[in-house]
């Protein structure tokens, strides 16, 4: 594990189309956090005021499926500038309730949210929100994963034995910790 | 079955020398001697098929892999039950069943309680590596008691084999072939409209996953009470 500024290991974490669960539950490693700031800095996340992803990052932490064209924008981008890549939580590794959608298809979904349930204005957003894509995919379909955290969300404790391990070097073993679902 | 008129024979699993009646399979023998073989179509009370294929194992001299749960054991038989290859065959097996229809275990009925959920882990699968299928199938949910998900099933066929065996109404079936196999309740009709069901619910108790499941049960709710079984097997046989 190379080290970034101040000998600590960079970590990120990314939120595409999940229900921010797994962040709540990276919270809720209470204060073990601080033990972890010891050895991270947390250089990117919905959790920080940093706006553009850093050039490298040792470790990303992904919650989420990939759903949107902003999705697949990031996730091309955070691979490209992220030297471990997690895959932390159902959604990022097996798409899972992101992806119910998927045997609907898309035209289905936008008519239900912005036609069937909407008073006002119903129309499809052709700005700012963007585009869904024709399928949720899980991340590892689409860019190279390193280490799987199944689970919903995966328990603090298996977060902690994760982030521990590879802040120590070693490839975690997480089949002992989570699982799909709970 | 008259035990008195068996022969007993001896064979090897794992390296082990062990002792077995020569009408048992090869998966009765493994689990009465502590060797652990994973299953998923096999339910103790029911007969077995050899439908979901991880249960094979390795014999000596027999360039096939053969399911445990149908095959008889023989004299002189060297088995083995786990090896780099059947290991990775049987996370090959669980990930495309979980790649064929849409389990979503974070909001299933079974989470925590599934016989899938839990062969993940018995395996070692951390995800996916085969494209998720996401097929558009249906939920039957006419029963008055009762409610069919095809996303969750994995046609193990234990809900056809208990319905015919033990309960003896064969309401259900399989219709299809290949991937498009699905479950069905009479000539593929409603199951509510069911004229054979006996609405007993033995099918949803033995389902392994959340396929088959009482109405009313809400996520991580449906627990499955499966006891009932080996006593009416036993009983049927005349047993003690």
């Amino acid at each position: 594990m190379s080290e970034s500024t101040n000998g600590k290991v960079s970590l990120a974490t990314v939120w595409l189309d999940g229900c921010s669960g797994c962040h709540m539950s990276f919270l809720d490693m209470d204060e073990r956090l601080l033990e972890i700031a010891e050895h991270v800095n947390l250089v990117y996340s919905p959790l920080v005021d940093v706006k553009e992803f850093p050039e490298m990052v040792d470790v990303t932490l992904i919650e989420g499926a990939v759903s949107s064209t902003d999705d697949l924008a990031k996730i091309q981008k955070v691979r490209a500038h992220t030297r471990l890549l997690v895959s932390l939580g159902d959604c990022a590794v097996t798409a899972n309730v992101p992806a119910m959608r998927n045997p609907f298809g898309t035209e289905a979904v936008y008519h239900r949210a912005y036609f069937e349930n909407a008073q006002l204005n119903q129309q499809i957003p052709n700005e700012i929100i963007p585009a869904l894509l024709p399928e949720s995919r899980p991340v590892h379909e689409i860019v190279h994963v390193d280490v799987f955290v199944p689970g919903c969300p995966p328990h603090r404790d298996a977060i902690h034995y994760v982030l521990t391990e590879l802040v120590a070097g070693r490839t975690p073993q997480v089949e002992k910790y989570t699982r799909f679902g709970k | 079955m008259n035990r008195g008129q068996v022969r007993i024979v001896t064979l090897k699993i794992d390296g082990k020398d062990v002792g077995a009646r020569e009408n048992e399979t090869i998966l009765e023998v493994a689990r009465e001697n502590g060797f652990d073989i994973p299953t998923l179509c096999h339910m103790e009370g029911l007969s077995d098929i050899g439908a979901c294929r991880l249960c094979l194992v390795e014999v000596k001299g027999s360039n096939k892999l053969l399911t445990a749960c149908v095959t008889t054991v023989q004299e002189g038989m060297e088995v083995t039950t786990h090896s780099p290859r059947l290991d990775s065959y049987r996370r090959m097996t669980v990930e495309m069943l979980f790649s064929e229809r849409n389990h979503v275990c974070a909001v299933c009925v079974s989470n925590g309680h599934c016989d899938l959920q839990n062969l993940a882990v018995d395996v070692g699968l951390t995800h996916i590596t085969v494209p998720y299928l996401y097929p558009k199938v249906s939920i039957d949910a006419s029963h008055e008691r009762f409610v069919l998900d095809h996303n969750r099933c994995v046609l193990c066929t234990r809900c056809v084999r208990v319905c015919d065996e033990i309960e003896g109404a064969h309401t259900w079936d399989l219709m299809g072939r290949g991937v498009k196999t699905r479950v069905i309740t009479d000539l593929a009709e409603a199951w509510g409209d069911s004229e054979s069901c006996t609405s007993c619910g033995k099918c949803v108790q033995v389902c392994p996953t959340g396929a088959l499941f009482e109405k009313g049960k809400s996520v991580a709710e449906m627990t499955k009470r499966r006891t009932f079984l080996p006593y009416l097997t036993s009983m049927r046989n005349g047993d003690e």
